[in-house]
């Protein structure tokens, strides 16, 4: 996916352009055609020329109607295959229509680990169409999209203050969660990182110059040297980046995470398998 | 700069206040108050989400007359409201309004404030309140304009505090101290109580809600150790952000208290369970519901906030 490569390295003035760019867009048009013409602009962006088809009955995307709080929506994506379906996911692009840069995050996953589901929690700006654009083993894209009523997200203040923020920067925590073998062979595990995940948007309390946009551009997770999860995030995700996936244990092998932030702090954790794989 | 950018109708409703008070409050009646103590007086807000309906009247507004200046506290949700509380000012005393505290960065508290700019008071708040109503003002703006229309938000101005209080301030009404104090991030991260050492009245602003749901704009765990600091002040009465007043001083708090410890429990429990953020938001405080005025409307935004900030701890 060429996107990846460009969020990947999205510098701060190429942030800078892109939020030119979408206020431009958001200040031309309203109503529905118009956000129906953003996501069209959008996707020949994103995807190039890929054709993207319908992925209702493939993947669901969950997200509150009506967000509670604009700067932490929480957002997740599964795959719904049937069981006699082959086919499962190797990527996933979300894209938040109307914010000041739309793509949220870009996620591939691991060969082995068969992710079928992911979360995590993002700032949405104002009203707006959701689009998750996911990836199958067939090559191909599909997408599906649903309404979010929230608003400020991306310019709501970082509330923490700025010296524990910076002395926290970069704590990593894995989790684990309790799986039901008999269930599934999925196992579910959570990992966040601390950070402010600034947008770009926001004010400094003190000086009232805009903070540079600054948040973590890369995140991987590993079991042994076996890629679970990678992710390239935009300014869209939440504060304290926290995601939550399934995945097929590889074996007992500890987990690995590594994530890079956009001044290239690498911030690094392991921590061993709690659970037996099944 | 406010002059400037001011809507040439608002600026000359604004100067006809301060040449001809006594005209004023034929065209503006004045907000309905209740004296609580000498010389002290509060209008209780409704309960109630800011409606055109309301003019946002929906926080508690007050003022306290020293022998020589009057002070203000807070002063509501329209400029509408802020010119009716003048009003009520002007038809008890004819002393200058010296002072216009802000007790935090909400709508319902800070709208009025234009209604006062003309008057040559000094507009006091928390050290961290210019630049939270920098960051939230246009955004109060954008998303109250559907519910409260057109009329009652085109003349609210973002009217900021120069007088900053870091710590503590103490401010002199003539033979009355009001002592001022700024507090760690709880319900926002600009939170100022006022104490009336005359009457022994505190005012919390929205570090205390009473009846209304407690709305977390800020920290959970912050919230409930400025508790602990606030039942310690010795207040003979208090006048919370929302709700009727509180004569039992610090038992007040104690519903407030019950839910914050509620939801901090409730929260913590589903994390070490695993349960994810979005069906915590649904599920934590549920046994407050009944206890809580506007309960569905702010619990589960409350809750989200929780989750992110306790997953840490
Ligand atoms: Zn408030």
């Amino acid at each position: 996916m060429k996107s990846l490569i460009v969020i990947g390295k999205c510098s701060h003035a190429i942030c800078a352009a892109a939020v030119a760019f979408a206020m431009l867009g958001i200040g031309t048009r309203t109503g529905a055609a118009a956000s129906h013409d953003r996501w069209l602009d959008l996707a020949e962006q994103i995807f190039k020329n890929r054709p993207l088809s319908d992925g209702t009955r493939l993947i669901a995307l969950e997200m509150p109607y009506r967000a509670e709080d604009a700067a932490v929506v929480p957002l997740t994506v599964r795959a719904t295959l049937p069981a006699s379906d082959p086919r499962h996911l190797t990527g996933l692009t979300i894209v938040i229509d109307q914010n000041p840069s739309p793509v949220a995050a870009v996620f591939t996953f691991g060969s082995k680990a068969n992710v079928n589901a992911i979360s995590t929690r993002v700032r949405v700006n104002s009203y707006t169409d959701v689009h998750a654009v996911a990836e199958l083993s067939d090559g191909k894209l599909y997408v599906v999209k649903t309404f979010v009523k929230a608003a400020g997200g991306c310019s709501a203040p970082a509330i923490k203050d700025a010296g524990e923020a910076k002395k926290n920067l970069g704590e990593m925590r894995f989790r684990e969660f309790a799986s039901k073998p008999a269930v599934s062979r999925l196992h579910q595990a959570q990992i966040m990182i601390r950070h402010p995940n600034n947008s770009g948007l926001q004010m400094d309390q003190v000086t009232h110059l805009y903070i540079p946009a600054f948040f973590v551009a890369d995140l991987k997770v590993w079991q042994g040297d076996d890629l679970i999860m990678a992710m390239s995030g935009g300014i869209s995700i939440s504060e304290n980046p926290s995601i939550r996936f399934t995945y097929v244990p590889t074996g007992a092998a500890p987990f690995r995470a590594q994530a890079i932030d956009t001044e290239k702090h690498v911030f690094k954790g392991e921590w061993p398998a709690t659970q037996s794989a099944m | 700069m406010r002059v400037a950018l001011a809507v040439s109708t608002v600026l000359s409703i604004a100067c006809f206040f301060t040449r001809a008070p006594a005209h004023s409050q034929d065209s503006t009646a004045p907000l309905d108050v209740m004296q609580i103590a000498p010389g002290v007086f509060v209008h209780f807000g409704t309960i109630a989400p800011m409606t055109r309906k309301n003019e946002g009247a929906i926080a508690n507004v007050s003022f306290v007359m020293g022998d020589k200046y009057v002070a203000i506290i807070d002063t509501g949700g329209s400029v509408q409201e802020g010119k009716k509380l003048l009003a009520a000012v002007r038809a008890r005393t004819s002393k200058p309004i010296r002072y216009v505290i802000n007790t935090h960065m909400h709508p319902d508290h800070v709208f009025g404030n234009a209604a006062f700019a003309q008057i040559g008071a000094t507009f006091i708040g928390h050290k961290n309140l210019p630049g939270a109503m920098a960051t939230h003002g246009s955004y109060y703006r954008k998303s109250l304009r559907p519910s409260m229309g057109e009329s009652l938000i085109a003349n609210v101005k973002i009217i900021s505090p120069t007088e900053l209080v870091s710590d503590a301030l103490e401010i002199d009404l003539g033979n009355r101290m009001l002592a001022l104090r700024a507090w760690p991030t709880a319900h926002t991260d600009n939170d100022l109580t006022v104490l009336d050492r005359t009457s022994g009245t505190l005012f919390t602003g929205d570090l205390l809600f009473v009846r209304h749901i407690p709305v977390l704009d800020g920290s959970l765990l912050g919230w409930l150790k400025d508790l602990d600091e606030l039942a310690r002040i010795p207040a003979r009465q208090a006048v919370p952000g929302h709700g009727p007043l509180v004569t039992h001083w610090p038992e007040g708090l104690a519903d407030e208290r019950r839910y914050l410890n509620r939801l901090a429990a409730d929260i913590r429990a589903m994390i070490k369970r695993g349960v994810p953020i979005a069906e915590a938001a649904k599920e934590a405080g549920g046994s407050e519901r009944d206890r809580w005025q506007l309960f569905d409307a702010y619990n589960a935004r409350n809750a989200t906030a929780a989750f992110a900030e306790l997953e840490w701890e």
